[in-house]
């Protein structure tokens, strides 16, 4: 867990997140982490004489050594031309484990996967050219989320820059606008330096992808320069504290609500303030909504935990935020998906707004209480500024929320299993892997609806244990991320909840699964489908369906193919079974579940409408 | 079912949950208030590509620059920007934060409201002979412009002032033909002992 609060001369610039991590190696990294940019982790890397080798010492041996200065223990990459100076150093440094991907963006979505399950700075690694624009995506839907991320790529000599040569791009040019910050290395002795301000500034602050592009030749030129034990940002002073004044007016709003909500995002689980926002919530009895990424900010048996807000969350959270009066926002940025039409947001909600970023104050809500903060540090200053609340002062307000939380869960769902014609539904399987895992299993979805029934239906309990595409929305996450997130937490099962059109953009990381042995548990829900496409088509583009029908291949062929167990189910009853079976597989495995084709995900807001406008699953049998 | 702030009494508002604060009809939309002209400073390290990025951030983000001029400062390490834009209070902050978040910027400041000292240079090649030449540079003198280069049928004029000084001047120059034309972009420095570059001084 984060122990970043302790020792005498943690200053602010310094101060690292680091939500909790499970097993002992992670732990022993984690404290690594703690102590990066310190003497001790700097002397504890082996020189190339202490590991008993004679060649001079390059720059592809600093960018190793950097590696392991910031207690990195895995990446994921794939070699290139001016990468090969790099790989041929790989082997003596064997405390760095690569993973090598099958393309470039499986790579990058693996580190944002490993990040988001770890806590700790994912890596990937692509050549120069076509490797370093694969990566693009996965940098940018790192970039989207908040995810730390140092991205590496090799470019060419640089008496080449600029002459077009095999390979080269402008990559630094292509991430500048979807990094956190960016940099072109051309001299071996500026990487010890530019590797401790990349990591520095992936992980302070409002995490982010940062991408180091280094030449050909500044991987094997001498390098004699020492890695540093500070970094010097002067543009880059992150505000930890909230502003007491600030937070005072908050304490005071607080106390004055009557139909208070909690609007809880993906800043709560990034700081590592899980536990604080439970002590909040129970201290000031106010329900906790939270966003798509603040799903497993808090266990959802909590009594006081309210739901998934947004365009498709749960219709009495909606409500809820579209009746209350006051909304606490905790590490949020109010989405579009979040707040639909802007005009009709919340109407009678005064807005406190607690992010770490202060471009996001005001962006696209205007809020009357601003503080600019980490939420864990403003929630500790603001916890004994808020006066205890009885439930039974509330109680008129929160009975009124189950009330309206009874008729709300029961519409949509289809506890036989069964959607129209006895056709297998997908909530049910989504639910059956949240039971059959305890929810304890870190979950991953890809984009689309498979990614809506998994935040609606899986139940979560443990903090990170739901990993998704938010900002970017990127199909093909799934899979790749899936691969990182099991890396990140070896100690937990992981399941990649994925749609048939989503699998088939990144399939194949299969096989990096059964090379590295990674026990990834695929949920594949076919419906032969572009489903949220086929979707939008049928109830806004009056049934157009255009373009999202698509055929998928034998799945159970395929991962055979592939060496990956494969199972079945197109029938409820057989669902408990393929789960069971996946499960019992010691390593990849994936369940092929043939769901309903035409189910929809309900409740939905469509674009340009507000929280109240919500479409609802129409319940007439079709004739048969 | 629709719900708006000024339709209540919908089921999801029920009448017996009063809302303690009285809200808006409408939550106002950020950045669509009355645009006006601003002018941002932006102290930055002087790398190779610092301006990239901040050209690169301000056409992601929308927001049009209307003039910008850049130059070293006292420090070495360091150099200014001035931006000129068009928008609200609200987007041009907006702007400001989102330049603030870039690693490679050290200060961000809105001189809009304070009181400044603003100027911007203007070279202005005019057509002008020997039937009308008194009268231009009796318009430049008025201007307390300078004329810098003369030739038999042009000649031109070295300007300095506030946007809006300059403005004047080619607006009056306009009727004898304006040839060529180029502007430095404003460059601002506050009133008075305190300096914008105090705060990053290292």
């Amino acid at each position: 867990m984060g122990t970043r609060d302790d020792g005498p001369d943690r200053t602010a610039t310094r101060i690292n997140h680091m939500p909790g991590a499970g097993t002992e190696r992670a732990d022993a990294i984690s404290a690594g982490r703690h102590e990066m940019l310190t003497d001790t982790l700097r002397k504890q890397i082996k020189s190339l004489a202490e590991r008993g080798l004679k060649r001079p010492r390059i720059g592809a041996d600093a960018v190793c050594e950097a590696l392991l200065a910031q207690g990195v223990d895995l990446f994921f990459g794939f070699p290139g031309g001016v990468l090969l100076p790099l790989y041929d150093v790989l082997g003596d440094y064997p405390e760095l484990r690569h993973i090598l991907v099958r393309h470039e963006q499986g790579a990058s979505h693996a580190a944002d996967g490993y990040a988001r399950a770890s806590g700790r700075v994912g890596v990937c690694l692509g050549t120069s050219g076509p490797g370093a624009t694969n990566l693009v995506t996965g940098i940018g839907n790192a970039m989207l989320d908040s995810v730390p991320m140092v991205a590496i790529t090799g470019n060419v000599v640089s008496s080449l820059l600029g002459k077009d040569a095999f390979q080269e791009i402008d990559i630094t040019g292509i991430t500048l606008p979807c990094t956190k910050h960016n940099y072109l290395v051309n001299n071996p002795n500026d990487i010890p330096r530019v590797f401790a301000e990349a990591f520095h500034i992936a992980a302070t602050g409002r995490p982010g992808p940062v991408h180091i592009d280094i030449t050909k030749d500044a991987l094997m030129g001498a390098c004699t320069a020492e890695h540093p034990t500070t970094v010097d940002l002067p543009g880059f002073k992150p505000n930890f504290e909230g502003n007491y004044r600030q937070v005072k007016l908050a304490a005071q709003e607080i106390a004055r609500a009557e139909r208070p909500v909690i609007l809880a995002g993906h800043g709560v689980l990034i700081a590592d303030a899980t536990e604080e926002l439970r002590e909040f919530a129970e201290k000031t009895q106010i329900p906790i909504a939270h966003t798509l990424l603040g799903v497993s900010a808090i266990d959802e048996t909590h009594p006081l935990s309210l739901g998934w807000v947004g365009m498709h969350g749960w219709k009495h959270v909606n409500r809820a935020i579209q009746s209350a009066d006051l909304l606490i926002a905790l590490g949020m940025r109010f989405d579009d998906r979040v707040t639909g039409h802007v005009p009709t947001f919340a109407p009678y909600a005064r807005i406190i707004h607690v992010d770490i970023d202060p471009a996001e104050i005001g962006k696209n809500v205007a809020v009357e209480i601003p503080i600019v903060g980490d939420v864990k540090r403003v929630l500790t200053a603001l916890l004994p500024l808020v006066p205890a609340v009885e439930p039974e002062s509330r109680a008129a307000y929160l009975t009124e929320l189950a009330e309206w939380r009874v008729e709300s869960e029961k519409t949509p769902w289809h506890g036989s299993g069964a959607w129209r014609n006895g056709q297998l539904s997908a909530d049910f399987v989504v639910c059956k892997i949240g039971e059959a895992t305890n929810h304890d299993a870190t979950i991953v979805a890809d984009v689309g609806q498979n990614q809506m029934w998994a935040a609606r239906y899986a139940g979560f309990r443990r903090p990170n244990s739901h990993i998704s595409s938010g900002g970017l929305g990127t199909m093909g996450f799934g899979l790749p991320a899936a691969m990182g997130a099991a890396m990140g937490r070896p100690d937990k099962e992981t399941w990649a909840i994925v749609g048939d059109g989503g699998l088939q953009m990144t399939v194949q990381e299969l096989m990096t699964l059964v090379q590295d042995h990674i026990p990834v548990k695929i949920a594949l829900l076919d419906n032969h489908k572009l489903g949220m496409i086929r979707q939008w088509q049928e109830l806004i583009y009056a049934g157009n369906y255009h373009s999202s029908h698509l055929l998928g291949p034998d799945w159970l062929k395929l991962a055979d193919a592939y060496g990956v167990a494969g199972f079945r189910a197109s029938k409820p009853e057989e669902v408990d079974a393929a789960i069971a079976a996946a499960r019992a597989v010691d390593g990849p495995a994936l369940v092929h579940f043939m769901i309903a084709e035409e189910q929809n995900v309900f409740p939905m807001m469509p674009a340009g409408k507000g929280l109240s406008d919500l479409l609802e699953e129409q319940f007439e049998e079709p004739k048969q | 079912m629709s719900q708006t702030g000024s339709n209540p009494g919908t089921p999801a508002d029920p009448a017996h949950s009063a809302p303690a604060h009285t809200a808006p009809p409408a939550r106002a939309l950020p950045g669509h208030g009355e645009a006006h002209r601003h002018v941002l400073v932006a102290i930055v390290l002087n790398k190779p590509g610092v301006l990239n990025r901040v050209a690169s951030l301000m056409r992601a983000r929308n927001f049009n620059i209307e003039t910008l001029a850049v130059s070293h400062t006292d420090q070495p390490e360091v150099s200014r920007m001035t931006l000129t834009l068009r928008g609200d209070d609200v987007a041009v902050e907006q702007a400001a934060k989102q330049l603030y978040r870039l690693i490679d910027v050290l200060k961000v400041q809105d001189v809009t409201s304070d009181p400044t000292v603003e100027h911007e240079i203007a070279l202005i090649k005019v057509r002008a002979d020997e039937r009308n030449r008194g009268e231009v540079l009796t318009i430049a003198d008025m201007y307390k412009a300078k004329v810098v280069d003369l030739a038999a049928e042009s000649l031109i004029v070295e300007a300095t002032g506030s946007e809006a000084e300059v403005d004047a001047l080619i607006a009056l120059l306009r009727g004898f033909g304006i040839k060529e034309l180029v502007r430095s972009g404003t460059v601002v420095m506050s009133r008075g002992t305190g300096s914008i570059e105090e705060a990053v001084k290292r």
